[in-house]
């Protein structure tokens, strides 16, 4: 049984305003085994962000089933972690209870809540920074505590929407590698939507191509070059142009459409 | 030939231009308080009409401390007056705290309250708290009642209409990511919604602390038959412009500070946020 099964999943935006039906995501089928790293790859606008939140419960699929762990999704919930573009967190509270606020919402008491934390500041490397609150940390030190708040759940999956989209390119390059180091040592399945080939390439060992609007799954290309991933190999180089020229092939018929 | 580490001949400077700023920003009311004294002195208004601000500092002086008896009855009686306004702000201030957030709240989170409730509060929101007058006096009397009435009539609708806006504000992605964490309707509300409306409902109580005592004052010169207002009012009845003005500087004096009171509380309890305000520009 796959960790996650999309089966004919189907999304239209109605557009009130404007008296039209906007179709988003048409018929996507897709199974993500367990500890796989997915990442969804697409341009703009083509509903990889919102068909992971159908997968994460926020929103509701027009039609068809999504299967995590066998289970029908209907709303969000602690199995399934995300790491959202934004790092989203309580501006209120510091760094270890950003991380631990899953476990304040179970009632645990606030000692046991830092303790089980503390591992995750580690992990994620803000050791130090424990206490600052989000507006005294800079971008990519809050998306960690994103990361490690979503980790503390200990999810079946984790979704995470363009969590590295807003860094400069050195931080995000860094967070890169610990995401890969913190994928091969926790083993967790990942299903990483992002717009850009060369993150994809660095972080998947499956590469979902999808197509412009509406949506569809262009392939799913399994690439499973070892790690670390040198950027400049002849290899990761073949495997660009391949996922490249899917791409191009894409624009080219939608060129010839319209 | 000047060294690098040479910074000795900088430092007055700095600190005069330290001080320097401390002071500049009395030049304008020093230069008001000497222009109106001797305005005063001049003779070309009589003293009774305008006071100058000597007789007024001595007319507080008195009141505070009954040194003299220039304030009459009043005199030394200065605390127990400033006690029966600040008594009734704080009774007003705080029932409207209550309501006004537990309703804002309410409204800005539940649909069905916003239907039922808010139409009929947006109703009586732009009716002056003080044309209840009347119907306060008929229904509470003479005493401090239908003060605490009009200080939370006042204050009420600030403390709602912030609340509601704050409420209504919360980033849709803080709550998105409390129900991916399994935060149940209640942990929703008391864990994320109600910390980040908290700016915004601050905001309303610093602007409902300020209505409450313009409204404790106006109740007190028509309805009650103590406290400042009282005082102002009853003074100028017997044309003593001299106590009139101790009445409003005291008055302002005690708003200053519970506003400062409130922005301390906030300051604690809004600590996560300070990092975040821009400090305005020095100099």
């Amino acid at each position: 049984m796959a960790a996650i099964e999309l089966r004919n999943i189907v999304k239209v935006f109605s557009d009130k305003r404007r008296g039209r039906d906007l179709l988003t995501l048409d018929n996507i089928n897709l199974d993500i085994e367990a500890n796989d790293f997915v990442c969804l790859l697409g341009p703009s606008g083509c509903g990889k962000s919102t068909l992971l939140n159908i997968i994460a419960g926020f929103e509701q699929a027009t039609s068809g089933r999504t299967l995590v762990d066998g289970r029908q999704v209907e709303r969000p919930g602690s199995d399934r972690g995300v790491v959202f573009q934004q790092p989203t967190l309580m501006p209120w509270l510091t760094a270890i209870d950003n991380i631990a606020f899953h476990l304040k919402l179970k009632g645990v008491a606030r000692a046991e809540r830092h303790q089980r934390a503390m591992e995750f500041i580690d992990l994620v490397g803000l050791r130090g920074f424990e206490h600052h609150h989000p507006s005294e940390m800079s971008g990519g030190m809050n998306q960690r505590v994103g990361i490690a708040r979503a980790l503390l759940m200990n999810p079946s999956v984790i979704l995470m929407d363009e969590p590295f989209a807003a860094l400069d390119a050195q931080t995000k390059l860094e967070m890169q590698e610990e995401l890969v180091a913190i994928w091969q040592k926790r083993r967790c399945t990942i299903v990483f939507v992002t717009h850009s080939v060369d993150e994809a390439l660095v972080l998947g060992n499956k590469i979902v191509v999808m197509t412009r609007r509406p949506g569809r799954i262009r392939e799913a290309v399994n690439f499973d070059l070892p790690r670390p991933r040198d950027i400049t190999s002849p290899e990761f180089n073949d495997a660009k142009r391949r996922i490249l020229s899917l791409i191009r092939e894409e624009s080219t018929r939608l060129a010839q459409a319209s | 030939m000047t060294s690098v580490t040479d910074v000795s001949p900088a430092r007055p400077t700095f600190r005069l231009t330290r001080a320097f700023q401390g002071l500049e920003r009395l030049v304008v009311p020093a230069l008001l308080i000497a222009g109106w004294e001797a305005f005063a002195r001049s003779g070309m208004l009589p003293p009774a009409l305008l006071p100058a601000p000597s007789a007024v500092l001595h007319a507080l002086g008195d009141w505070v401390f009954g040194f003299d008896e220039t304030t009459q009855t009043y005199s030394g009686h200065w605390l127990r007056d400033a006690l029966a306004s600040a008594l009734r702000v704080f009774g007003g201030f705080a029932l409207a705290s209550l309501l006004g957030i537990l309703a804002g709240v309410a409204i800005g989170w539940s649909r069905l309250f916003e239907k039922t409730l808010e139409p009929t509060l947006q109703m009586l929101r732009p009716i002056p708290p003080v044309s209840w007058i009347p119907l306060a006096i008929i229904w509470f009397g003479i005493a401090d009642k239908p003060a605490i009435f009009l200080v939370f009539l006042g204050a009420f609708f600030p403390v709602l209409m912030n609340s509601i806006h704050g409420v209504k504000t919360v980033d849709h992605n803080l709550v998105r990511a409390g129900a991916m964490m399994g935060a149940n309707g209640r942990q929703m509300l008391t864990d994320i919604v109600l910390p980040a409306a908290l700016p915004s409902i601050f905001a309303g109580l610093r602007i409902a602390v300020g209505s409450a005592w313009m409204l404790t004052v106006t109740a007190e010169m028509v309805a009650v038959k103590s406290g400042l207002g009282y005082v102002l009012w009853d003074s100028y009845y017997f044309l003593r412009y001299d106590i009139v003005l101790a009445a409003m500087i005291s008055i302002g004096l005690l708003g200053y500070l519970s506003d400062l009171g409130l922005k301390a509380i906030m300051a604690r309890t809004l600590r996560w946020q300070q990092t975040t305000t821009v400090q305005g520009r020095a100099g």
